[in-house]
Formats: C-alpha cells, sequence, structure tokens
C-alpha cells in the first residue's frame, strides 16, 4: 500500500542534508500533497 | 528539532488528523534524523518544544530510506537526492529511523 | 586592471559568559525551560580562556597552525591539547573576554554602556598592551561607574548585563524606551559585531602592511542588521566599524547574503577595485552573539566541553594589482540564480562546474575548493555532520558524473583538492574565506595556482523567499605582470591603428572569397 498517495505531507528538510523543496518534489511526483516544508540549518 | 517546526507539525496533526500527516526529513545524518523523528512519534527527547510529551506516532521518514523513496518518480528523485543520497550515510540513517517507527509509529 | 589580495585578518574572541547570556540556544531554553538538566550543566562544560587557546581549531584560524596540520591531528579534537597556545598569530589574534568588552565599549558612541569602574581599572591595561589597539581607541575608555550603577541599570532600566567570570561588570543600556530595533539585546549584538569587526579591520591592515590612511572603502558581511523602527536594516556597520578602526579615508556599505555574505561581498569588492572606483577596499564581518553555544545541548549531553564559546572575524585587504599578489578572477565566477533551485546537484553544479565549463576548465585544474569550512569537531556531534566533507562529496560526486575523475578516486580526489574545517559556527564567518589567509601564503610561495572559494546561504531563514543562495569567486596566483593604472594615449591610438588594420583585412579576406 502507499505511503504518500493521497496523505498530507510536512518536510522537515536540512540545509546541509536534503533541503524542503527538492523533498517536496519527490513527495509531489509519489502523490502526496505538501502541506508544510522547512529546511533547518545548524551551521 | 527547531521549535516553530514542532508547533507547526503539532498544527497539522490536529488538523488533518495524525492518521493522515506523513513526516518526510532531510537530515544529514542518523542521529539528527532518528532525533526528529523522535519528535514526531514520541515527543521532543529534548524538552524543549511544542511537542515535548506529546505521542503523536506520525509515519516518519528519512527521504533517502529505501521504503519511501520507492514512492517516488525516479527521474524526480535522481534529480532533487540523487546526489546527496551518494554524500548520505544511508545505511546509518536507516538504522537510526526504523526502530524509532517500529516503537512508536501508530499507523 | 585586476584585484588582488594584500592581506587578510583573523580573530576570535573568548566569550564563555556571552555563551551564557546571549546565546539564543541559552535564551529560549531560560525561557521554555527554565529548570531543566541543560541550564543547571551547562556552567560545567565552559572552557578557560587558556583552555580556548590550545584548542586545535582556534589555532588554525589565527594562522598558528595550518589545515593541514590540522587533518592529521586524529578527531575528535576537544580533548586534545595544540602543542601551540599563543593568542598571537600571523592572521590575527585570539581575543579574552575582559579586553574584548573594553573594546566594546570604545566602539560605542552613544553613551549606552556602563562598565564597573573596578573592572576598567583592573582591565584597561590589559586592552593598552595588545599591539593592534592604539592610543586613540584607549582614549575612548571612560573610567567606569559604581558598581550599583551598572546594578541598578539591568535591574531597572531594561539594560543588558555584561557578565565576567560569572560577575555582572557592565551594561548595555537600550538606545530608545519603545523601539524594539534600539533595545538593549538588540544594540548588544549590534556593538559585538562592530567591535569584533573593528578588531579585523585593525589586525587585517596591519597584516596587509599599507597605512589606514590608503583604504577607501569598506564593505561590512555580517548578518546583523541596525537601524531604528523606521529603518530596520539601515546600516552601515562598515562605516561605523571603519571610524572606530581610524580609516578615516575609506566611506563603506553593508552587503548581506546570510552565510553567503562574504563571498559575495568579495565578489563586490573586487569588481570596485577592478573599475577603478577604489583602489583598496576592505571586506570585513565581526562576529555573532547568537550563536555562541548554538549546538551546546547536544555538546553538553556527549559530555563534552561548548565549542561555539568564541565570536569570530575576518577581514581581507583587496587592492590593484601589483603583480605579486594573488588575484581574484573575476571572469569565473560561480552564480547561484534565482531559476537554479534547491536541489544539491543544482546548487553546486551552479557554484562550482558551471563556472569552470565557461572557463574550460576540469575540476583537477583546481588545486583547491574552500566551501564552507565549518570544524566537524562543533557539528558532528551535533548531527549536522562533517559540512565540509559533504560538500567535497558533491563536488566528488559531480566530478565522476563529468568523467573529470573516475569513481574509484573519489576518496583521494577530497584529499588533495579538500580540507579539513577549522573555522568556529558564526554563519557567515566559515563560509568560504577562512582559506584566504592560507591561499595567500601558499600562493605566494608557488605551492597552489588556483583555488575556488564558495559561500552558500540559507535565505529561506528570513521567511521571505524559499530560495536558496551561494556564489563562488576564484583565486589565482598573480602572473606577475604589474598592470599600468590607465591606458596611456599612445596605447589607445595603437589599439584603433590595429582594430582598423584587422577590420581592413576582415573586408579584403570577404572579397577574397567571393
Amino acid at each position: 500500500m502507499s505511503i504518500l498517495s493521497g496523505k498530507k505531507v510536512v518536510i522537515i528538510g536540512d540545509r546541509d542534508g536534503v533541503p524542503g523543496d527538492a523533498i517536496a518534489a519527490c513527495a509531489k511526483s509519489a502523490g502526496g500533497e505538501v502541506v508544510f516544508s522547512s529546511t533547518e540549518c545548524f551551521v | 528539532m527547531d521549535l516553530e517546526n514542532q508547533k507547526r507539525v503539532k498544527e497539522f496533526a490536529e488538523k488533518y488528523g495524525p492518521e493522515n500527516v506523513v513526516v518526510l526529513l532531510g537530515a544529514s545524518e542518523g542521529e539528527a534524523s532518528g532525533l526528529a523523528a523522535e519528535t514526531v512519534t514520541n515527543g521532543d527527547p529534548t524538552y524543549a518544544g511544542p511537542l515535548t510529551g506529546v505521542q503523536l506516532g506520525l509515519k516518519v521518514y528519512h527521504v533517502c530510506e529505501p521504503e519511501i523513496k520507492k514512492e517516488f518518480d525516479p527521474e524526480v528523485y535522481d534529480k532533487n537526492v540523487g546526489m546527496m543520497e551518494m554524500v548520505l550515510d544511508v545505511d546509518d540513517i536507516s538504522n537510526e529511523m526504523k526502530p524509532i517507527r517500529d516503537q512508536y509509529c501508530k499507523f | 586592471m585586476k584585484s588582488v589580495i594584500k592581506g587578510t585578518g583573523y580573530i576570535l574572541v573568548h566569550t564563555p559568559d556571552m555563551v551564557l547570556h546571549n546565546g539564543t540556544t541559552q535564551t529560549t531554553e531560560r525561557i521554555v525551560n527554565p529548570d531543566g538538566e541543560y541550564l543547571k550543566e551547562l556552567p560545567k562544560h565552559i572552557r578557560t580562556y587558556e583552555e580556548a587557546l590550545s584548542y586545535w581549531p582556534n589555532q588554525v584560524y589565527i594562522g598558528n597552525k595550518t589545515p593541514q596540520e590540522l587533518a592529521a591531528v586524529e578527531q575528535p579534537w576537544y580533548d586534545k591539547t595544540c602543542d601551540m597556545n599563543d593568542r598571537f598569530g600571523r592572521f590575527g589574534q585570539i581575543m579574552p573576554q575582559e579586553e574584548f568588552i573594553l573594546l566594546m565599549q570604545a566602539c560605542d558612541v552613544f553613551e549606552l554602556i556602563y562598565l564597573d569602574k573596578d573592572f576598567v581599572a583592573a582591565h584597561k591595561g590589559e586592552l593598552a598592551a595588545n599591539p593592534l589597539i592604539d592610543e586613540t581607541i584607549m582614549a575612548r575608555i571612560n573610567e567606569g561607574v559604581d558598581k550599583a550603577e551598572v546594578e541598578r541599570l539591568v535591574k531597572e532600566e531594561h539594560s543588558e548585563g555584561l557578565y565576567n567570570k560569572g560577575v555582572l561588570v557592565g551594561a548595555v543600556n537600550r538606545a530608545h524606551d519603545i523601539d524594539t530595533n534600539l533595545s538593549a539585546h538588540v544594540m548588544l549584538e549590534n556593538i559585538v559585531s562592530k567591535a569584533s569587526s573593528v578588531l579585523s579591520l585593525l589586525a587585517a591592515v596591519h597584516n596587509a602592511g599599507i597605512a589606514k590612511s590608503e583604504v577607501e572603502y569598506v564593505v561590512d558581511c555580517c548578518e546583523e542588521a541596525c537601524g531604528d523602527m523606521n529603518q530596520r536594516g539601515g546600516g552601515n556597520f562598515a562605516k561605523a566599524a571603519a571610524e572606530i578602526a581610524g580609516l578615516t579615508g575609506a566611506t563603506g556599505s553593508d552587503c548581506r547574503g546570510f552565510c553567503a555574505g562574504p563571498s559575495h561581498a568579495i565578489v563586490e569588492a573586487a569588481a570596485l577595485v577592478a573599475a577603478g572606483a577604489y583602489k583598496t577596499v576592505v571586506v570585513t564581518a565581526g562576529g555573532c552573539t547568537a550563536k555562541l553555544g548554538m549546538n551546546g545541548k547536544d555538546h553538553v549531553k556527549k559530555g563534552m566541553p561548548i565549542l561555539e564559546d568564541c565570536l569570530g572575524g575576518f577581514a581581507v585587504v583587496i587592492t590593484q594589482n601589483d603583480g605579486v599578489n594573488p588575484e581574484i578572477n573575476l571572469d569565473i565566477l560561480g552564480r547561484h540564480t534565482v531559476g537554479t533551485g534547491s536541489a544539491p546537484q543544482a546548487v553546486i553544479s551552479s557554484l562550482v562546474t558551471d563556472p569552470l565549463d565557461r572557463a574550460g576548465l576540469k575540476v583537477t585544474d583546481v588545486d583547491k575548493f574552500s566551501p564552507e569550512m565549518q570544524n566537524p569537531d562543533i557539528t558532528k556531534p551535533a548531527g549536522a555532520g562533517d559540512v565540509p566533507l559533504a560538500n567535497y562529496k558533491m563536488i566528488a560526486a559531480l566530478s565522476v558524473k563529468r568523467g573529470d575523475i573516475q569513481r574509484a578516486d573519489m576518496m583521494k580526489f577530497i584529499a588533495e583538492h579538500g580540507m579539513t574545517g577549522w573555522a568556529p559556527t558564526q554563519g557567515h564567518i566559515p563560509s568560504g574565506v577562512p582559506c584566504l589567509g592560507f591561499v595567500r601564503d601558499n600562493m605566494l610561495k608557488g605551492n597552489i595556482h588556483r583555488v575556488m572559494v564558495i559561500g552558500k546561504g540559507s535565505l529561506f531563514l528570513g521567511r521571505m523567499t524559499n530560495l536558496f543562495d551561494g556564489v563562488s569567486f576564484m583565486v589565482e596566483a598573480n602572473d606577475g605582470k604589474k598592470e599600468e593604472a590607465g591606458v596611456s594615449e599612445d596605447a589607445v591610438k595603437s589599439l584603433i591603428a590595429k582594430a582598423m588594420k584587422d577590420f581592413a583585412n576582415t573586408l579584403l579576406a570577404q572579397e577574397e572569397k567571393k
């Protein structure tokens, strides 16, 4: 069963890992609805 | 996890129902991924944010984990994450994420 | 006319009490979790000045040790004592908190800082003995006020306390009763930034061996904003710091771009010099109290000392081509544009491989890459990984994709073309520029010829755009050709004659084809 299809997706990206926008593109491609996308910064 | 982000996660879980929300992470290594996953499932382990003591039990994955990667359009994934997957220690990340999901995820 | 790097200055300020009182991780914790374990444990993890001096990455930052020497030391570094513990280095110095509090007061031109007179008397001689501090700065130090007055200001006037070894020794007043942009908190942050920028400017001008009067323009690229309620980021830190540093012939302005600020500022400074607008431009930035102890929770949890206990500062002197110093090549600029996106491979392509493609160079033609040089001793235990290493892995991965190197040679490429990070996590401070002192040294010695400096910035933190940012530039060894400041009349005549001759030849050639 699909994990993302039709779900509300909340994204916590990382500036030095994978940023929010890049994850959002993937989530949308899997049929998820991105309701929030942010990118954290530890440096 | 950033306190403002914790607040937003909590709001979305309340608004849409926790069973309908999936959290995707992009942290740069295993331990940080695990802590973020714990925050949205069992509550903020640092006792600082709005999710302290709040057990949302949300579904949570790191974007590079194989379970979730297989759902993405491979071309989109390759373009956006492909190179970071080569840079990150995906095994370490998976090893931190899975036990937390198994233990605390309610959905 | 090309522009060259004439000298650099790198300074640290050990500010253990500011970690406790001004770092946002701590001030936030005091609000949300005042009785928590972290605040109780934290004081036990604060390093002494001597411990900060003998910390390997700090000795690299001020130029007493090299990045190569640091790379040979097994990580972690916090539990090792560097065999060098001098407070003064080739590029600058590590200033103790006592001297810095006095320097802050010297940098205050609005009577906002009041110091305990006993503290002033006890430490004034120490600041006066600092070789970079001259009598014009010392003349700005007041004798101070009674301790009771300092206590009253903090208790009754919303002033921010200045502490030394846990004791209240001064107060920073608010500059306005209502305007939050002039609150005591903001004034403290801004005066700290200004004072550490002043010290950086003094170090760089001294190291470049130029007269203060030669500096014509200063660009400040820190991450603070100064202004009042009607112009919150009005500026101008650059000119404010230049005034105290005695650069009377300089004007200046501020350039902002989060952590990418320094790289933007250096490109702008190099362009100003190359265009002939100013002959000598200094790029400068002071440090940031907010980021002190930023990852402290992780450090304390792991039984480590608080490693983010120093403010950072740097300045780079950029002058007209002297035929000797390393050049900033403005023909090879990397730019993250609005359309680039935030996918890591798109970001790194725009900053690294796109400019190389335009210049017809391979990745291996660049001797060293200097992305964000954060000290991994700080970031790894905090879950942010080894930031420089991650950047090098990305560059290596792209190089494999382009066929510049073989996949099996990735780690070899990283060892040869990379460096181990040593800079404190002060946002803009580690971003590309910490290498410039070593780059200049090694280019003058002929050891390296081409270095790419890469700055990246998290614009989304300001909530104005979701965009990422970045800019890169190339530093190259000087080819030794000293350029004339202008073009002579004879040269213009000969250029015109040559152009006309070429044109005539082209016409003739076209005629012949027909």
